[in-house]
């Protein structure tokens, strides 16, 4: 099975990603940002960083990239994407997603140990968990903030597309403590904090984070 | 020398070349503004045999500045190399002199560290200060051929509560934080001190750690006649020329309103996500071995890549300089070689390798250009310190010697005298000091201490730093050093700490800086690692003061002399003179940091209790009635006097050997070195990032004030697994170290109850050890 993660210019954690792929048991199929070409892979990891250094608002440059045409047609037929922390504020501009991610409330960039409260556990990403489960990962975001209008956010919770939510501090002030969202098929996860940091106690505050991509192999696999 | 046409398109007008300088001798020159001595101008003269050109003047003056030259630093830094001895030498595959240090760590790998100083530019303007001195510490790690693979920041500021500082300290650190996160690099460490001293003065250093295979190590070398000279990265722009401006303005008409062209700010703008393409073009450079050798622009520009790169190498390049990529209009040659314009890098290619260099920067997206050749010189040339010529649309702006420029500055062996104030100071110690008395005074002082500026939490800071990216990082921030793994098959590491106390500097530099030595080391062994090489940012006042050049004179033998003892070389290094505010001189700062190495990072010990079910609490070494100097004695009575704490360097490399014999053979759960605040803050900090509360119970007749708070040196506190107790005590025994059993963990407890002094909730703790800095900065 054949992951793909794309690189764009000032992605930072594609390196993280391509590592909890093969940690997982996959193997990870590095994709450029230049190329409108999935290499025939079976999903696609869109990392964080600060693609295009993000000076304008973030993920807006990236979405225009001619990988991400390639990317919006597979998702759209059924593809499992997934966006971490910048690919989720890429996955919002190119309307993979809804809403948007802003400034932090604090107005700082945050680096914290995170727990999250597994809500979904139907989408290609999320089998592994169980429901209500807590699970410790990093965040790591300046424009971390979920925001959508109220309406979205209704659909959002009555669809059963929070994935996740933050529990205790709410340090980036999103709405309805959101850490990630599903898209209507729950093929597609955007969500802010990082879960390839936290695939072994070893370099991350837990392994938690693993069963995104082993929640992957499942879904590939069974499909 | 240009001028603004009607349309206000500035047009090139005749520049200063070489022929002119050479028909012109009497033109007067402004090299006072530009900082250069009657002197040093008349020495330029004889090396050029004639007056020097603008550009050349810029060249000059900027890199036999202080900063660039070392002019005052030379004659004491050779100390280092006189006492570096062969043995120390052979784990180094590059010393003082190149870029940075390199180190072998084994398993085939480099490992290259140093840490630089971006004082000034961070008062003036700190979010840019301190962003463009941590991306010039990366290029610096860069052009050694390295990956920079981690960043700590040792940072000191005013008073904590100073208006001020409440300028400074957050721009510093979201500057730090916005650079290095957007570079991927992870932030593993560092310092934050308060100190009245560096009010309008702060302190702001950056260390960089790089990562190669052996056979990759890089030096910047010009060799190979006809060899291609490649500028890249970003293009050249008016910022942070500094006092070069001076020519500008001189030689620029048309501007007497001050609308003719805009004046930038002498601070340069970081771009981070342009160095983060730079890194990626570069290590793509280096790994299709496409360059011959390659330096980074940083202080004083085009002038130092391109002189030092010609010295480096046979002596002979030539430059056409109107080739250079701009960003502003009507530069000046001198303009174009003082500009510190960040995110450039000067390589030096082979001809048939030209095209393939250039294709791996247009993927990335990174403009290149060729600038120059490496060119023969004659052996009289090559006698005279080679042959740099640079021109401007086909005429000679620059015909100079590079070794001149780059090596052969002043020197200067300034007036050094012990200060007159300095036994006044050591007289005053802390004997006469009122000390807590009584468990309730006792208590106070603890909750006191811990919410004290200086050992309260760092969070505030840390949690603007990105300590996860590249998923390496095993220790970070608030552990005794940062530790980051290199090989992911082998779990080969690195560690690193920083560390230097200013007040014990001032009491005896000599002492100060072999304690800096020593608590980084002791900081490195405490996860677990050997240390094995130093490197230094030697923080001091203005030479030209023989007070404070006494300070340096000591620092630097005490901090050679101790690493000769401790057999571990100094790689690298820098100095940052002139920090003072009007005549007061900031605390002589040696800040030195040391890089560890351990064969495999899962065995690294942590330093929060509770990772075992039952564990004992020891206290390696000796406590001593040591408080002169101490956080106390500044704390609870705003002292600075005495004489500080003993340093026995040999009772720190056995304590570091102990600690990594129990670590290796799993004898250890966890340390934490002991320093500033004495054991009761080590206590504290180890049970709240475990945790897990304990009960500390101080041996019979210990006087509780003095075991809690004293500052001794070569100390650390251990808890051992209940199961391994005998084992490591008898360990501590048969090598001579002492050990005394100071308390037990306790996984049950949320409580650190210090017996027959007062329990504290860990609640408790945590609410007084976190609120200081976010109280003080939101």
């Amino acid at each position: 099975m054949r992951v793909g993660v794309i690189t764009f210019p000032g992605t930072l954690d594609d390196v993280d990603a391509a590592r909890a792929v093969t940690t997982a048991g996959a193997e990870a199929v590095p994709l450029w940002h230049g190329d409108a070409d999935l290499r025939g892979v079976d999903a696609v990891i869109v990392p964080g960083g600060f693609s295009y250094g993000d000076y304008l608002r973030c993920g807006a440059i990236a979405r225009f990239a001619p990988v991400m045409g390639e990317v919006v047609t597979a998702a759209r037929g059924g593809m499992p994407v997934l966006g971490i922390c910048n690919g989720f504020q890429i996955l919002c501009e190119a309307g993979l997603l809804p809403g948007a991610l802003v400034r932090n409330s604090g107005l700082h960039f945050v680096c914290r140990d995170q727990w999250l409260r597994v809500e979904n556990t139907t989408s290609a990403w999320t089998t592994r968990y169980d429901r209500g489960a807590e699970i410790l990962v990093p965040l790591k975001s300046g424009e971390g903030r979920y925001v959508a209008d109220e309406a979205t956010l209704d659909r959002l919770e009555g669809e059963g597309r929070v994935a996740f939510r933050y529990v205790g501090e709410n340090r980036n002030g999103a709405l309805r403590d959101i850490a990630g969202i599903t898209d209507e098929r729950g093929r597609v996860l955007g969500l802010m904090p990082h879960p390839e940091h936290a695939i072994d106690a070893l370099t991350g505050p837990s392994d938690d984070g693993l069963g995104m991509f082993l929640s992957l192999l499942d879904t590939v696999v069974t499909a | 020398m240009t001028s603004t046409d009607l349309t206000g398109q500035q047009t090139a007008a005749p520049v200063d070349t070489v022929d002119h300088a050479a028909a012109t001798p009497g033109l007067p020159q402004p090299y006072r503004e530009l900082g250069l001595k009657d002197d040093e101008y008349q020495r330029i003269r004889a090396i050029l045999g004639r007056r020097p050109t603008d550009a050349e003047l810029a060249m000059y003056s900027v890199m036999w500045s202080e900063h660039c030259s070392y002019k005052s630093s030379k004659v004491h830094l050779r100390y280092f190399g006189e006492t570096t001895t062969e043995e120390m030498r052979a784990g180094m595959l590059a010393g003082i002199g190149e870029n940075a240090g390199v180190v072998d760590i084994g398993d085939g790998w480099a490992v290259t560290f140093k840490v630089e100083s971006h004082n000034h530019p961070s008062y003036v303007e700190p979010y840019q200060g301190a962003a463009t001195g941590v991306g010039g510490i990366v290029r610096d790690i860069l052009a050694m051929g390295a990956r920079p693979v981690a960043v700590a920041d040792p940072l000191r500021f005013g008073p904590a509560d100073a208006p001020d500082t409440r300028r400074v300290l957050p721009g510093v650190v979201a500057g730090v934080g916005g650079y290095g996160n957007c570079l991927g690099l992870p932030n593993i460490g560092g310092e934050v001190v308060f100190d009245e001293t560096y009010a309008g003065n702060p302190l702001v250093n950056a260390l960089c750690i790089g990562s190669m295979r052996v056979e990759d190590l890089h030096l910047a070398h010009a060799s190979g006649v006809g060899n291609k000279v490649i500028l890249f990265g970003a293009r050249t722009g008016l910022d942070g020329i500094g006092g070069v401006s001076v020519l500008a303005s001189d030689s620029f008409s048309g501007d007497e309103t001050g609308s003719g062209r805009k004046k930038l700010p002498s601070v340069q703008v970081g771009d981070p996500f342009t160095e983060k393409v730079l890194i990626e073009c570069c290590l793509e450079l280096f790994r299709d071995r496409l360059v011959v050798g390659i330096q980074d622009l940083g202080g004083a520009g085009l002038s130092c890549a391109t002189s030092e790169l010609a010295s480096a190498g046979d002596g002979g390049m030539r430059v056409e300089l109107d080739r250079v990529p701009l960003r502003a209009s009507g530069m000046t040659p001198a303009e174009i070689l003082s500009s510190e314009s960040q995110e450039r890098m000067c390589a030096v290619v082979r001809p048939e390798d030209v095209d393939a260099f250039l294709r791996v920067c247009a993927k990335w997206d990174v403009t290149a250009t060729v600038i120059g050749e490496v060119t023969e010189v004659s052996e009289e040339e090559a006698a005279r310190g080679g042959r740099l010529k640079i021109t401007w649309h086909g005429e000679t702006v620059v015909d100079c010697p590079p070794r001149t420029v780059a090596h052969e500055g002043p020197v200067y062996q300034r007036p050094v005298e012990r200060p007159a104030d300095q036994d006044e100071l050591i007289a005053d110690t802390t004997e006469a000091l009122a000390r807590p008395s009584g468990p309730e005074e006792l208590r106070e002082t603890v909750l006191r201490m811990i919410s004290s500026p200086n050992l309260a939490s760092r969070a505030w800071v840390t949690d603007q730093y990105d300590r996860y990216v590249r998923g390496n990082t095993v220790l970070a921030q608030p552990a005794d050093s940062g530790m980051i793994r290199i090989d992911e098959t082998t779990g080969r590491g690195v560690a690193v700490a920083t560390d230097c106390n200013g007040r014990y500097c001032r009491l005896d530099p000599y002492t100060g800086a072999q304690l800096a030595l020593a608590e980084a080391y002791r900081n490195v062994a405490a996860g677990g690692a050997t240390p094995a090489a130093v490197t230094n940012c030697l923080n001091f006042g203005s030479p030209e003061d023989p007070g404070v050049m006494w300070q340096f004179e000591q620092a630097v033998r005490g901090l050679a002399d101790g690493c000769r003892e401790l057999g571990i070389p100094v790689t690298g290094g820098n100095v940052s003179f002139y920090n003072q505010t009007g005549s007061t001189a900031i605390l002589p700062t040696p800040v030195v940091g040391v890089l560890g190495v351990i064969d495999d990072v899962r065995r690294r010990v942590p330093t929060g209790f509770g990772t075992e079910p039952g564990e004992t609490l020891l206290l390696l070494g000796e406590t001593r009635d040591e408080f002169d100097g101490s956080e106390w004695a500044r704390v609870a009575h705003g002292h600075l006097g005495g004489v500080p704490p003993r340093v026995d360097l040999g009772r720190e490399r056995l304590l570091a050997e102990v600690v990594i014999a129990g670590s290796r053979d799993g004898m250890l759960s966890a340390a934490h070195d002991l320093s500033e605040g004495g054991l009761a803050q080590a206590v504290v900090e180890s049970a709240l990032a475990g945790q897990t509360g304990c009960r500390v119970v101080l041996p019979e007749g210990a006087d509780p004030f003095v075991w809690l708070f004293s500052e001794s040196a070569g100390r650390m506190l251990v808890a051992v697994p209940r199961s391994e107790e005998l084992r490591f005590t008898d360990m501590c025994r048969a090598r001579g170290l002492p050990a005394t059993k100071v308390g037990v963990v306790d996984p049950e407890s949320n409580a650190v109850e210090i017996q027959g002094v007062a329990t504290f909730g860990l609640d408790e703790l945590r609410t007084a050890w976190e609120g200081t800095l976010p109280a003080l900065f939101g």
